[in-house]
């Protein structure tokens, strides 16, 4: 049964569509669950049986009208509690932008959890209850962010109603945050007065805000720049390309190519690389994809290489052009965001495992931590659940790494407890880069990125 | 004859042989940076990522649409190699014949290895109770699954489940660690930061690995249509006797017969979701090309599993049950 449309894929041609990943963050019971709801079911991205297992749940509890929260609060404990414990993703689109939505928990308990939404995300959307203001939870996931790289903040003065779209209540919002995204080094903010529970000013003007002549949140995410997070070109210049090697693909001729995802910026067959950390110098004879070879692979790509000198390249290392390189280091100074109940410690040996590489390491000291109300840091010998602070590792193994803030792939690490295998903390190489916080912003990746 | 077969004959993923190596000469075309190109980036470097990492991985492939994408993708990621992974296929013994035909087809043109492990042999075994010769399989897989990885003792399995068929999948990482009772505690979660997949378990103990987390059915459609991929019959409008239960309609096979009160009717359906034959619904449609399947999901009002899948009509919470217990 031949089927004549499928003779003509449409394989030349882009969808014509990019891809922005964005956070809900902000402090528990400010209204993000309900605003997603909400924005995907104004943009009608919810398909009528969803809605309607949403009705129905609501109705069991006595909800009169649908919480719109039960589209995302999907596991028993979070239904019973009416919080959010993990990450929700949804999926919504619009012709021109798929978005990957995560919406984050707010309570302190779950820092690691808005931690694991908020880094792959090119844009966080800061939920704020107009009555209370700016809490510390809001200062916390707002500092995350930033620490994370995400440079885009959509703020929502939410719960509008409850001030009766009192102007000045929206104004109040807008000064503190103002000041935090100046403090923070977040230069793209601007904040909506929204009811998420009405759905005013989401994907609908309101037409209780006349004074109001912004964007709709909906218009704010779509204008958006999208796709920053993974080429580093979100959280600075961006580095040169670099290409971690996770796979030696073998060939059943003879013959090796390296495979891994590009990052930090295009690789072109004909560059100079470095092979890191030995330090060998070839060059990338040809980038393969199964579908054939291509002459630039952008950032963001699965590819594999072909290099001009047989060398002994394996998982771990690291291909760099050479006009850029990493430093490779045994010593290095982070940031992290520390997720164990045990303390983390000077002399705690853990494993690291940066892009495709992992090895043990030690903590050599803790230096300070992250005051998230001041955003100043503070002398500190143990860093605690869910706190952030500073810390020296000393790595087994080399690790060739950018300052984080120049790239998000070579600069990131996780930590991992070497008896239970879990993550414990989420690093960034460099000191926290706080625009408006004398000593961190001071000492800046000062030390870092350059043999200790 | 399966689609893989007649679909986009220029661009049929496959054999070995179809990678190309550069060659001067070679007409080169551009990166593609679209969103389904990022999709497809990704999950290629989650496949690349826990094949390295893991011990004994093992893809999970139902026949179905997200896994035949998963297989194609695997294909993708490592050759001009062979996958260096096993495929295996948790068999419920209810099955569509196009599906079985469509597996052995597919695993056997890509000679590669399928793994078959069967929940009648967890039935004739004693391991879980004969639930009857015409009831859902559908959760006995469990056993069966979590036999298999104790037998192979596999550490990673790779599976094509998306976070966009049901609240609970929402909320899973795209690396599920599960204990040494298969079980996923979705409170203990780990983090999961970056692309930095992180599976090391003990023994005993193994993770999920979704590369596909991301997809919405669009996506899969999209790309099925771009990639050219096969896919059984059933996904393709056809005329076929179906008995109406609970408001799905069900294909009489050997295990559904309309009961007393029930009758059986012809209808012009296709399937949105391939599964227990006793459980997977069937959907009226025409659409007898991917690009039809494409415009009528662009405007369905009924979500894939809603509409076609009774094992989640339980209860509130079905889906999260059925993971907590080690469900894929």
């Amino acid at each position: 049964m031949p089927r004549t449309d499928e003779q003509a894929t449409d394989g030349t041609h882009d969808t014509g569509m990019d891809l922005l990943r964005f956070a809900a963050v902000g402090s528990v019971d400010d209204g993000k669950s309900t605003l997603i709801g909400r924005l995907l079911y104004d943009t009608r991205q919810l398909f009528d049986d969803q809605v309607a297992a949403a009705e129905a749940a609501s109705a069991r509890r006595g909800i009169g009208e649908v919480d719109l929260s039960f589209i995302t609060d999907g596991l028993r404990a979070e239904r019973e509690q009416g919080i959010t414990i993990d990450v929700a993703y949804r999926y919504a689109a619009t012709p021109r932008r798929k978005f990957v939505i995560a919406d984050c928990p707010g309570h302190v308990q779950y820092t690691r959890n808005m931690a694991t939404g908020a880094s792959t995300a090119d844009l966080a959307l800061l939920v704020v209850d107009v009555v209370n203001g700016l809490r510390e939870q809001t200062r916390r996931h707002a500092c995350i962010a930033a620490l994370l790289g995400v440079d885009q903040f959509v703020v929502c003065a939410n719960k509008m109603d409850l001030v009766d779209w009192d102007e000045d209540a929206y104004h109040r919002v807008t000064d503190d945050v103002r000041e935090l995204a100046a403090r923070l080094g977040v230069s793209s903010w601007r904040v909506i007065p929204v009811c998420a529970l009405r759905g005013d000013n989401v994907v609908e003007r309101s037409q209780a805000a006349r004074w109001y002549q912004g964007p709709t949140v909906l218009e704010a995410l779509e204008e958006a720049p999208a796709g920053a997070w993974a080429s580093g070109h979100g959280t600075g210049s961006g580095s040169g390309a670099r290409l971690p090697v996770q796979w030696v693909l073998r060939r059943p001729g003879g013959g090796r190519s390296y495979a891994g995802m590009v990052n930090g910026g295009a690789l072109r067959a004909g560059d100079e690389v470095t092979v890191l950390p030995e330090g060998w110098r070839t060059t990338i004879t040809g980038i393969e994809t199964y579908d054939g070879p291509i002459d630039e692979a952008p950032a963001g790509i699965s590819v594999s290489v072909d290099l001009a000198d047989d060398l002994d390249v394996s998982r771990g290392d690291l291909l760099a052009v050479v006009s850029d390189i990493p430093a490779v280091v045994n010593d290095l100074v982070a940031t992290v965001c520390w997720f164990s109940d045990r303390p983390l410690r000077g002399n705690d040996r853990l494993r690291v495992k940066h892009t495709t590489r992992t090895t043990p390491a030690r903590v050599t000291a803790v230096r300070g931590r992250l005051d998230v109300n001041r955003l100043e840091i503070d002398p500190a010998a143990e860093l605690t659940n869910n706190e952030i602070g500073t810390v020296e590792l000393t790595t087994a193994v080399p690790l060739a790494v950018d300052p984080y803030r120049r790239d998000r792939i070579t600069g990131s690490f996780v930590l991992i407890d070497e008896g239970t295998n879990a993550t414990v903390a989420a690093g960034m190489v460099g000191e926290p880069q706080l625009a408006g916080s004398g000593t961190a912003s001071s000492q800046a990746l000062a030390t870092s990125g350059s043999p200790a | 004859m399966t689609k893989s077969q007649t679909d986009a004959p220029d661009r049929t993923p496959g054999g070995r042989a179809a990678h190309r190596p550069s060659a001067p000469g070679d007409r080169r075309r551009p990166q593609r940076t679209d969103h389904l190109a990022l999709l497809e980036s990704h999950a290629i470097f989650i496949l690349r990522e826990v094949a390295a990492e893991s011990e004994r991985p093992v893809l999970l492939f139902s026949g179905g649409k997200d896994s035949a994408v998963l297989l194609h993708l695997a294909v993708k990621a490592f050759r001009p190699a062979g996958l260096p992974f096993p495929v295996m296929h948790v068999d419920t013994g209810h099955n569509f014949p196009e599906v079985i035909k469509f597996r052995d087809e597919r695993v056997s043109q890509l000679g590669e290895r399928l793994i078959v492990a069967s929940v009648q042999d967890s039935i004739d075994r004693g391991r879980v109770p004969d639930p009857g010769q015409n009831a859902s399989r559908n959760r006995l897989q469990t056993t069966t699954l979590l036999d298999a990885i104790a037998q192979h003792s596999f550490d990673a399995c790779f599976g094509g489940a998306r976070r966009d068929e049901d609240k609970a999948r929402a909320k899973e990482r795209v690396l599920s660690f599960r204990d040494t009772f298969g079980q996923w505690d979705p409170k203990r979660q780990r983090p999961e930061l970056w692309h930095l997949y992180q599976g090391r378990v003990q023994p005993g103990e193994h993770v999920r690995a979704f590369p596909l987390s991301d997809w919405t059915e669009l996506d899969i459609w999209q790309y099925i249509r771009r990639e050219g991929i096969g896919l059984p019959d059933i996904y393709f409008a056809h005329r076929r006797p179906v008995v109406e239960r609970d408001g799905m309609l069900l294909a009489v096979c050997d295990w559904v017969a309309p009961a007393p009160g029930e009758a059986a009717r012809e209808e012009t359906v296709r399937f949105r979701t391939v599964g227990d034959a006793t459980c997977t619904g069937a959907v009226l449609s025409t659409a007898r090309t991917v690009t039809q399947i494409i415009d009528e999901i662009a405007v369905s009002r009924v979500s894939e599993r809603g509409a076609t899948r009774a094992d989640d009509r339980f209860s509130e919470t079905a889906m999260e049950d059925r993971k907590r217990e080690g469900y894929f």
